[in-house]
């Protein structure tokens, strides 16, 4: 079931026929969906279901076997700058010498090129990013000197200093406490509604209602892509969470993963 | 005061600072790029496979002939870091396995092969480096690669950054990863041949990763850490330099002692990331803590 109702591609983004393998085992299978812009999107699956390896195929980080990509009704091929990808907060070296402001100014770095100067117009967008992050008061300091949520926040705004309009994010929720993680729907909802394309790999199940718009349910194949209503059921994850994830064709021992639809 | 114009007296002396102070510069500008990278053991094993380099330039020229010994050294660094590459990649070793096996073989392929051949250089001088032995063509040589090398990497700053950052994602948005690294990789082993005479092969590393990491510990900036790192190699070049002067020394430990001097003062007494400003902070913060709750008692009051 995908999602090809009213959705013009002329705004959002279309996949079709998406593989992406690893060693000739596909971890992801013919995926194809289409999502518009100004929408907060769950990424659901077991693990090994191929969540971090889509968000890498669209950021243009793993070579695709087969597919097509398109933004705006435009062919993507390889690296955008319209597309952000928010890494796994463990892929980074947080001693790097660098402040919330110099990480933001990285997001400016491939818009202004090698030889042009850095102007107001750079300095400006960055303040701004900074700003609608709400960093303001942390923008001198280093970056290992921030909480997880603030560590978000200043990714965040790298993306948005970047002018990226796909925003990628690696289990963004994971590890953030109560408060911190209301913070980071709010600003993640503030994106939306400027007309961001927010996708987001998720494993928390009883939280995907109340933060997302849509969701995709991914198990190596596509289950189900829509609005929450319409996929997030019972059924639909049973499909997801109860299949053993595909890891080649040799004898291996049977995997088990547990979804709520258990409980 | 004498004692420190006097050598500026000496026309052989000021071509020595000149170069001394052009190498510091060099290496302390490459530095941070080394340093954020964990590029350490990979530019000792390039700098000791420089040894058998000059040894295959020395035996095919006949003799110490410049260009020879260049070519040699360029020659046996890339084949080295290369085949690291390949040898991690054709098996399930590490990079730094592999580099560790190719770089020392490669350094007793060198030993061996002055032995053999009687190569009459002082090995002394390739191994702990002789400045007294700069002659013209090294001068120029050095003003050459210095003048290549800071301006290419400073106008590639920027996307070297993002690649130092997160290579994954700075290839994801277009940046040419693999090429950055292999014109890294390039003026890494360019600087090091330039940098042979004054030091040698197995003090370069100092030189090189020292005054970066002085400035690491000193500040959050990376501009600061290119600039920084390059203005502290030059002063430690010229301090060692006059020193190694002064006392009859070989160049290469005085430099490389004065670096580690500074080197260990930024360690201990850095304002931000110090020793001593570590231990001396390490006072709980009860009251600023109790402070957040209105009557400053934790809401115990309350």
């Amino acid at each position: 079931m995908t999602l090809r109702a009213s959705l013009s591609t002329a705004h959002g983004l279309a996949v079709s026929d998406l593989t992406v393998s690893y060693n000739r085992i596909p971890a992801l299978h013919h995926i194809a969906f289409e999502v518009g812009c100004g929408q907060c999107v769950a990424l659901l699956g077991p693990n090994g279901a191929g969540k971090s390896t889509l968000l890498k195929a669209l950021a243009g980080l793993l070579p695709r076997e087969t597919g097509r990509i398109a933004f705006h009704g435009r062919e993507v091929q390889g690296a955008t700058q319209d597309f952000a990808y928010l890494p796994q907060r463990e892929a980074i070296d947080w001693d790097f010498p660098t402040t919330v402001h110099g990480l933001v100014e990285m997001g400016r770095y491939l818009r202004v090129g090698w030889w042009r100067g850095y102007g107001r117009e750079d300095e400006k967008a960055v303040d701004e990013a900074i700003a609608a992050m709400h960093l303001g008061p942390l923008a001198q300091r280093q970056i290992s000197a921030l909480s997880g949520g603030q560590q978000q926040r200043a990714f965040l705004a790298r993306a948005l200093a970047q002018q990226a309009h796909v925003f990628l994010l690696d289990e963004p929720f994971t590890g953030l406490d109560k408060p911190t993680q209301d913070n980071l729907k709010q600003l993640l909802r503030e994106l939306r509604d400027q007309g961001k394309l927010i996708i987001a790999s998720h494993h928390d199940l009883a939280s995907v209602r109340e933060l997302f718009d849509q969701a995709i349910l991914l198990n190596g194949e596509l289950i189900a892509a829509g609005s929450v209503g319409e996929v997030f059921t019972d059924a639909n994850l049973r499909k997801t969470y109860d299949t053993p994830t595909f890891a080649g064709p040799a004898p291996q021992e049977h995997q088990h993963h547990h979804g709520p639809a258990h409980h | 005061m004498d004692w420190l114009t006097e050598p500026f007296q000496h026309e052989f002396m000021r071509r020595v600072l000149v170069g001394g102070a052009l190498i510091g510069f060099t290496n302390g500008f490459l530095g941070a790029f080394v340093v954020l990278r964990r590029l350490a053991l990979m530019a000792d094993s390039l700098s000791h496979s420089l040894l058998p380099g000059l040894a295959i330039g020395w035996i095919l020229a006949g003799g110490l002939v410049p260009s020879a010994l260049f070519g040699g050294a360029l020659f046996a660094a890339l084949t080295v870091a290369l085949g690291a590459q390949l040898l991690a990649r054709s098996s399930r070793l590490k990079e730094d396995t592999a580099l560790g096996i190719l770089y020392t073989v490669a350094f007793s392929v060198g030993i061996v092969l002055i032995g053999l051949f009687k190569v009459r250089v002082s090995l002394m001088h390739w191994l702990f480096g002789n400045i007294l032995g700069l002659s013209n063509t090294d001068l120029w040589m050095i003003w050459g690669i210095s003048l290549v090398v800071v301006p290419l990497l400073a106008a590639l700053q920027r996307p070297l950054l993002l690649t130092l950052f997160d290579p994954t994602v700075a290839a994801s948005q277009g940046i040419r990863v693999n090429l950055l690294n292999f014109v890294l990789m390039t003026c890494l082993v360019l600087t090091m041949i330039a940098s042979l005479q004054a030091v040698g092969v197995i003090m370069l590393l100092g030189l090189l990763i020292a005054p970066a990491a002085t400035v690491y510990l000193l500040c959050d900036s990376y501009p600061a850490m290119l600039w920084g790192g390059g203005l502290i190699g030059m002063f430690g070049s010229c301090v060692g330099l006059l020193l190694s002067y002064r006392l009859d020394l070989p160049s290469g430990a005085c430099i490389v002692l004065v670096l580690g001097a500074i080197f260990f003062a930024a360690y201990l007494f850095s304002p931000r990331y110090g020793l001593v400003r570590r231990l001396r902070r390490a006072r709980h913060f009860h009251e600023e803590s109790l402070a957040r709750w209105p009557g400053g008692d934790g809401g115990k009051s309350a």
